[in-house]
């Protein structure tokens, strides 16, 4: 069984009090707890402070470019789907600089699992406004404030009937590792979004004031009803909701491929012995 | 003998199956053949043509003058009514085209009401009409009824025989009919392959082990993806549409990093957004092979028509420094054995390759012998299994002599393969210190690039061992520029050189050809772009300046009449 001391990484060069502590705690108890092995899981990320996550764990990696996490994934998950892929990236990476993959992503329904470190803020660049940056929100490149609306993921990906629709809290870590936990588990691509305080850029989205707005989804919820799903996807304000919004069993993309029903793309050596025969074609 | 057909009409007519058609009878009668074809963006109307050479001499290019034109559409007679030969017949249907025309070249053949008598519908006019032009040149409709067998054998006896008998209603029509044609095509011996470039790279890919193909449709590459798909079931090959040329690259990536052949292919618009993959598979030392088919730009441009413009894009885009190899085949056999090789020298040094075409090579129709699957390379570079197992540490990016690490496939073993878009250390983790970045610049440029040079091949010298005047040219121009010299080479001492392993520049090891370059009083370099990209490669790498150049960017391809009147105006200035 692995133990935590296997997914021991590099010391994070994040800042103290950083959301995404959070995050690769909960991450690493989740991957142990569920009994995955380094080498099975290729973890895929991009640019920004979320992008350098997989060096803080040990497992396999491609650190890729801004916002291209999902194409990587769905290559390694094609090519080899008895491999876990987890893409993490954050809400620029992924909301802004990739979002077209991201609608992509969900209408294939590969079974890759998108852990998105939402901050509202980008943080690498030094704080200027994210697609999910409220209204109104005044930075150096934004001194009148945010004019764009608020990106919705949990709208969005509910609208396009992605397979797994979360949103997490990285101040509630117990809670996250449930959500971590269901969406690996999931047959499907499975967004989580995890809301995280950045503690230098972001003065408005706190741990204080996530703390006063989240709750959790209450058990009788059926995530399987998606106009209730949508309803729910639309909160944010007062109360922002946490826990699993949609899930559906849509058929994976894996599954579909005839090729691959057997055995992994990987595992299946050219058979060139046909060539002679390909060739004929041609007279 | 040496004839050339062209059928003419609008999008939609169904102008390529009987150019397919045609060529295919003249390819299994034996014969040499060469088609090219010309077309708008569109699907229905506008004009179009497809011209078939063929010869039982090598043809390797088109010609000005056509013997038979097929006029699907009135505007056809007007555009290519003066490029008739002497002999030149024209072929037509009155009922269609509304009109009757009295010359003594134009043979009117009623393709609708043959079509409707023999075969029982309208639809089958072309079929008509592709027996008339058998026809015309004195040939039995055998073959292409075995031909119409092979296309039409799913749909079941009856639309054989419907086909069958509107093809010989054409033929024995035309036979009759044509008191003028003079034409003669006996039978020649074998059958002889019959292969379009774009073909010739997907089946590279496919007798390359290639195993993932990510693309976004994109003319003239979207070919290539169409063969692959074709041949996925069979060959155990996943082909994914991406939904931009940025996700296509990072999907090959990310396939080829799980331990996969990958390819991607697009135009020169599309390779635009695949830039930073491209630089991306350089850091991170992931093969990737990269079909580019050049279409004239820049932006849209034209987009089904022919030029060689994007030479410097694919040599120096990217942003930083890490090898590269670009290939330019010039004719579909090399297209096919330089994607094999494509595919060797990218999983061999980790490496991107890129296989450059253009609309003209990827549409042409040559014949052939065969293709040699001996002559394939197809090693395993990759470590897997119990190879991996084995190793007591792995590191991705380990520093070796050659500057190539051991190359292993994520989960085969406990061993963890990582790699970085950032620079990074040996196991591919980010750093950020001095030293690093000077060993791994090392490794991935300086020690790898001199091994991939000694892999590259002069180029092919054609004609006069010690010629006077020497044509150069890269690419799709192959063809074209050796029927020059085979005619020139009459009067005067000439020889082609053509380049298609273009980058790492050929060295003069293997062949020195700077010494036939030299020792020559006349040099012209032909492209098919407008300032002269490979003639400015060629003084980058070696110092050497043309004295002449010929340079056509109008969208169309250089006809053989054409550049042997420019190149002979270049020796008459001598």
């Amino acid at each position: 069984m692995p133990t935590l001391d296997d997914y021991k990484g590099q010391t994070p060069t994040w800042c103290p009090g950083c959301g995404n502590f959070g995050i690769l705690k909960t991450f690493k108890d989740t991957v142990v707890e569920l009994g995955i092995e380094p080498h099975q899981l290729t973890v895929v990320s991009g640019i920004g402070q979320a992008g350098k996550f997989p060096h803080y764990i040990k497992c396999n990696t491609f650190n890729g470019l801004h916002g291209r996490t999902l194409p990587v994934a769905t290559g390694i998950r094609l090519a080899n789907h008895d491999m876990l892929v987890i893409a993490v990236a954050g809400d620029g990476d992924c909301y802004g600089e990739g979002g077209n993959h991201l609608n992509h992503a969900i209408r294939r329904n590969i079974n890759v699992k998108l852990f998105v470190h939402d901050n509202q803020i980008y943080g690498l660049t030094k704080g200027q406004a994210s697609p999910t940056s409220m209204e109104g929100m005044k930075t150096k490149n934004q001194p009148f404030g945010v004019f764009s609306e608020q990106l919705n993921p949990m709208a969005l990906a509910v609208a396009l009937d992605c397979s797994f629709v979360a949103r997490g809290f990285a101040g509630d870590m117990e809670h996250l590792k449930g959500l971590m936990k269901e969406a690996i588990n999931h047959k499907g691509f499975s967004l989580v979004d995890i809301l995280q305080p950045c503690v230098t850029f972001n003065k408005i989205n706190t741990y204080e004031w996530y703390r006063q707005r989240v709750y959790h989804i209450e058990p009788e919820y059926n995530p399987e009803n998606r106009t209730e799903a949508f309803k729910r996807a639309l909160e944010w304000g007062d109360r922002i909701p946490v826990g699993i919004i949609y899930r559906n069993s849509r058929q994976m993309l894996e599954e579909r491929i005839p090729i691959i029903m057997d055995k992994p793309l990987v595992k299946q050596l050219p058979d060139l012995s046909k060539l002679e025969t390909t060739l004929k074609e041609f007279y | 003998m040496d004839y050339t057909i062209k059928i003419g009409g609008e999008a939609g007519q169904g102008i390529q199956t009987i150019g397919d058609t045609l060529a295919r009878v003249f390819s299994r009668t034996g014969y040499h053949v060469f088609t090219h074809q010309d077309y708008e963006s569109r699907i229905r109307g506008g004009h179009n043509f497809f011209q078939i050479r063929f010869s039982d001499k090598p043809v390797m290019s088109s010609r000005k003058k056509i013997d038979i034109l097929v006029a699907l559409d009135k505007e056809s007679i007007p555009l290519h009514e003066k490029e008739l030969s002497e002999s030149g017949q024209i072929i037509y249907d009155s009922a269609s085209l509304k009109q009757k025309y009295d010359k003594p070249q134009f043979l009117d053949i009623p393709f609708v009401n043959l079509a409707v008598e023999h075969g029982g519908n309208k639809i089958m006019a072309n079929t008509v009409a592709t027996g008339a032009v058998l026809g015309m040149l004195g040939m039995e409709p055998g073959i292409l009824l075995g031909i119409i067998k092979d296309i039409f054998g799913k749909k079941g006896e009856d639309i054989i025989k419907a086909n069958g008998d509107a093809a010989v209603a054409g033929h024995d029509f035309a036979v009759k009919q044509c008191i003028t044609c003079s034409f003669s095509a006996a039978p020649l011996a074998k059958p002889r392959m019959l292969i379009a470039g774009i073909d010739s790279i997907g089946l590279g890919a496919v007798a390359s082990g290639c195993k993932f193909y990510s693309a976004y449709p994109m003319t003239p590459s979207t070919g290539i993806m169409n063969y692959i798909a074709g041949k996925g079931k069979e060959y155990g090959i996943i082909v994914e549409q991406a939904e931009d040329e940025i996700a296509a690259i990072n999907m090959a990536l990310g396939a080829s990093f799980a331990g996969v052949r990958a390819m991607t292919g697009t135009a020169g618009g599309g390779f635009a957004l695949m830039v930073e993959g491209l630089s991306l598979a350089g850091m991170t030392e992931t093969p990737i092979v990269i079909a580019l088919g050049q279409r004239p730009a820049p932006a849209t441009g034209f987009p089904t028509r022919t030029e060689q413009a994007d030479l410097n894009f694919a040599l120096y885009t990217s942003h930083g420094e890490f090898p590269r190899v670009i290939f330019a085949p010039g004719t579909p056999e090399q297209a096919f054995y330089l994607t094999n090789k494509a595919f060797d020298l990218a999983e061999k040094y980790q490496i991107p390759v890129i296989i450059m075409f253009d609309t003209y090579l990827s549409d042409s129709e040559w014949t052939f012998e065969g293709f040699d699957v001996s002559k394939l390379r197809n090693t395993e570079y990759r470590l897997r299994g119990e190879a991996m197992e084995k190793l007591s540490e792995y590191k991705r990016h380990a520093l070796t002599e050659s500057g190539v690490s051991p190359l292993a496939i994520p989960g085969e073993s406990k061993n963890l393969v990582v790699t970085d878009s950032d620079e990074h250390d040996e196991e591919g983790h980010i750093v950020e210190d001095a030293e690093t970045r000077i060993k791994m610049v090392n490794k991935r440029l300086f020690k790898k690039l001199p091994l991939i040079r000694q892999e590259i091949e002069p180029p092919v010298l054609y004609g006069d061992s010690k010629p006077d005047i020497v044509v150069v040219g890269w690419g799709s121009n192959y063809g074209v520029m050796r029927e020059c010299v085979d005619t020139l080479s009459k009067n005067v001492k000439i020889a082609m050189l053509h380049f298609s392993e273009i980058y790492p520049f050929p060295s003069m090891d293997k062949f020195d050809y700077m010494k036939i370059l030299n020792n020559a009083k006349l040099t012209i370099c032909i492209e098919n772009n407008a300032t002269g990209q490979f003639a400015r490669l060629m003084r980058a790498e070696t110092g050497f300046e043309f004295k002449a150049s010929i340079n056509r960017f109008d969208g169309r391809p250089f006809l053989l009449e054409e550049l042997l009147e420019e190149i002979d105006a270049n020796i008459r200035r001598l």
